[in-house]
């Protein structure tokens, strides 16, 4: 028979949770906001309330050169390649009041958020003079090309294929699919097969930049079910590639998005999909006069729920500027932050239509119809929810 | 002082005179009055008092890992709740008494009550003690009670945060049990933790056991008495998750984890009754929406930043 005495002293076995505390942010980054807010209020004053909620989907390419030339993108870039030369704590404090508002971010949203950091990291000083200082003005979009017809969560099986040339350069043919913003980009970091066969699986794969104005690249966008248009297939046929299109190093290329992906999955985009939604839920509750226990029972387990998982997001981000790359946390991070916002329009949903005398303005209906319908791509974008688990079960030590 | 320098011992001392057997023993009306004297002895139960009042002064924050750790071994005596009132007392110029003393925040069961010597009402201002004898639930083997007659409302922010810290410490003992069990159980001729759906399920448990411990954090960082925003946060993320947990707990468990002779019972039973205690979920979210509905223009990302 266990007894719990057999457990003794191994309350901290799983270090890699315990190292998730509470985190303030510094004064410097909170004292950005107020500057930040006036930028933002000029752009989305205009916007109906339907577009603030597509949040981090919604595209306004002007508005990310704003930013830029405003300095609030390439947070965490050095100032040397054109960045701010801040960091993660930074950049949490711009992308929650960007959210916040709802303001159109889709633009710079992953050159900043990833491909910057990546070519930070991974790349060559050439590479870094010439994207950074473009990423951080908003002038160099990028998109990920991951997805493929025939690999979803399965990436490693990736078939799109570079080779290498006499040159150092690489032909490229093969496609992918559901990327993201892809028709609107300057660029795509592509991981692809460089060496070996399928078999290799994690083996043999690159991360390659391609200037998505070559010749041999075809974009078709694909239409969602809300009637937008945020993702695309693309087609790469013969497409020659300069010997610097490699970022990183050649074979490694799962191990740098794997390192990407921390940056990918923790941050405070992983709560804050359904908050506009919710502003206006509570401007309608405050509107019609209704504050019986029920309905202040739905407001306030919301709140709760967004304020534990702001102080997940925020211990998440501390791991990050401590110079860590905390894939186990930001998983548990982004399923927890997504199954929240998924809930927030089914509940906001039956609260509404639970009243059926009350006026809803057009508006918040279709405000709450777009979140609804979109809900299900949170928890796909940046790992399913059964692959997070997986990432999570592993870092208990079960596989 | 490091507060690894107290954790450490504290950890000894409750691994020495709280085993299996030890809780069974009091949980069935046997003598407690060596347990406690072990921690009365220690000195922990001052550690939330002021130092000019003879106290350690440590914040409920420094103290959290302490109570979190009354919680992982489901200590069946209200130590946590009495370094809260010895804290309060002092305060208050009062002279605590020895033994143990629970905290009575409304007409619910009191965790702890039954193996009390005092219930401490009032608020944290003006706290006062009762030695009046309490109600057993006649819940088995429980050690809550009723202590009717007492107004302690005021103390229920306080008491929900304490609670809250002794969930998120059995919510991570429970974990533990759960992830080593299936690595041992054999099923289908593998460990039945490296079946999928076992391992989603864990996964969720994990994630609930982390919410559990920030969502205490929070409570319990602006100190004696909490924000009552931050009360209500605390309690809750801990209530909620508390639920989850033990459902899942015994679902990987099965039969073994509902039997009186296995250990998991000793914390999930403690999960439950704490979930309740001071307030569940629903009480403490309809606090939460009551502060938020006040404030219907600011956005919320601005709410829970000043939470």
């Amino acid at each position: 028979m266990r007894s719990m005495a057999t457990f003794t002293g191994q309350l901290a076995r799983f270090g890699v949770f315990e190292t998730l505390t509470l985190s303030a942010l510094p004064d410097e980054d909170e004292a950005l906001r107020p500057a930040l807010r006036a930028i933002i209020h000029e752009a989305i004053a205009d916007l109906p309330l339907e577009r603030r909620a597509r949040s981090w989907q919604g595209f306004d390419a002007a508005f990310s050169r704003r930013l830029g030339q405003a300095g609030y993108l390439g947070l965490s870039l050095p100032t040397e390649y054109g960045g701010v030369g801040r960091g993660p704590f930074t950049r949490f404090v711009v992308v929650e009041e960007l959210l916040s508002a709802g303001a159109p971010v889709a633009g710079h949203w992953i050159a900043d958020r990833q491909s910057g950091p990546l070519i930070l990291r991974f790349g060559t000083e050439a590479q870094r003079q010439f994207y950074l200082p473009r990423i951080s003005k908003g002038e160099a979009l990028f998109c990920i090309g991951m997805s493929e017809p025939g690999s979803g969560s399965d990436l490693a099986s990736v078939r799109t294929r570079a080779v290498a040339q006499d040159d150092g350069g690489w032909l490229l043919n093969g496609q992918k699919i559901w990327t993201t913003n892809a028709m609107h980009s300057d660029y795509m970091i592509a991981l692809v097969r460089t060496s070996g066969t399928g078999a290799d699986r994690q083996q043999g794969l690159s991360q390659l930049i391609v200037d998505l104005k070559l010749p041999g690249v075809t974009i078709r966008p694909i239409v969602d079910l809300t009637g937008d248009a945020h993702f695309a297939e693309v087609f790469f046929e013969d497409v020659r590639l300069a010997p610097d299109a490699l970022i990183g190093t050649e074979g490694q290329g799962w191990q740098q998005v794997t390192a990407e992906l921390a940056f990918e999955r923790s941050g405070p985009e992983r709560i804050y999909s359904s908050v506009v939604l919710i502003d206006a839920w509570v401007r309608h509750l405050d509107a019609v006069g209704r504050r019986d226990s029920a309905t202040l029972r739905l407001l306030g387990s919301l709140m709760a729920q967004l304020a534990v998982l702001r102080e997940m997001s925020l211990a998440v981000t501390a791991r990050l500027v401590a110079g860590e790359s905390p894939v186990v946390e930001a998983s548990l991070m982004k399923d927890l932050g997504t199954g929240f916002e998924q809930a927030v329009p089914q509940l906001i949903g039956d609260d509404l239509a639970g009243q059926p005398d009350e006026a809803i303005d057009p508006e918040l209906y279709r405000a709450l119809l777009y979140v609804t319908h979109i809900a299900p791509s949170f928890s796909l974008r940046g790992g399913t929810r059964e692959i997070l688990r997986g990432i999570i079960a592993r870092g208990l030590g079960l596989r | 002082m490091e507060m690894q320098e107290l954790i450490d011992p504290f950890a000894r001392l409750i691994e020495d005179v709280c085993t299996p057997a030890a809780i069974r023993a009091i949980e069935t009306g046997g003598d407690k009055a060596g347990m406690w004297q072990a921690f009365s002895e220690s000195g922990f139960l001052d550690a939330l008092v002021a130092e000019y009042a003879g106290g350690a002064g440590l914040s409920l924050a420094d103290a959290a890992p302490l109570v979190a750790l009354l919680g992982a071994h489901a200590v069946p005596l209200p130590v946590g709740d009495t370094m809260v009132a010895r804290a309060l007392l002092a305060a208050a110029g009062l002279d605590a008494p020895d033994g143990p003393i629970a905290i009575s925040t409304g007409s619910g069961a009191v965790p702890f009550a039954t193996v009390a010597s005092y219930v401490l009402y009032g608020s944290c201002e003006a706290p006062m003690l009762s030695a009046a004898p309490v109600e057993p639930t006649g819940v088995h083997h429980d050690v809550d009670g009723y202590t009717p007659g007492l107004d302690g409302k005021a103390l229920r922010p306080v008491a929900a945060v304490l609670r809250a810290l002794l969930i998120s410490g059995a919510a991570g003992r429970v974990m533990d049990m759960t992830v080593a069990y299936s690595n041992e159980r054999i099923q289908f001729g593998k460990p039945i933790g490296k079946q999928q759906a076992v391992q989603q399920q864990l996964s969720v448990l994990a994630e609930q056991a982390v919410a559990a411990r920030i969502a205490a954090a929070i409570g319990a960082r602006s100190g004696i008495p909490p924000r009552l925003a931050d009360a209500a946060i605390a309690k809750h993320g801990a209530s909620v998750a508390a639920g989850q947990i033990a459902a899942i707990a015994h679902a990987v468990h099965g039969a073994i984890g509902i039997s009186e002779e296995y250990d998991l019972q000793l914390l999930t039973r403690r999960l439950h009754g704490w979930r309740l205690a001071d307030g569940s979920e629903g009480y403490w979210s309809e606090v939460l929406g009551g502060l938020r509905s006040a404030s219907p223009a600011i956005p919320t990302a601005d709410f829970i930043r000043a939470a």
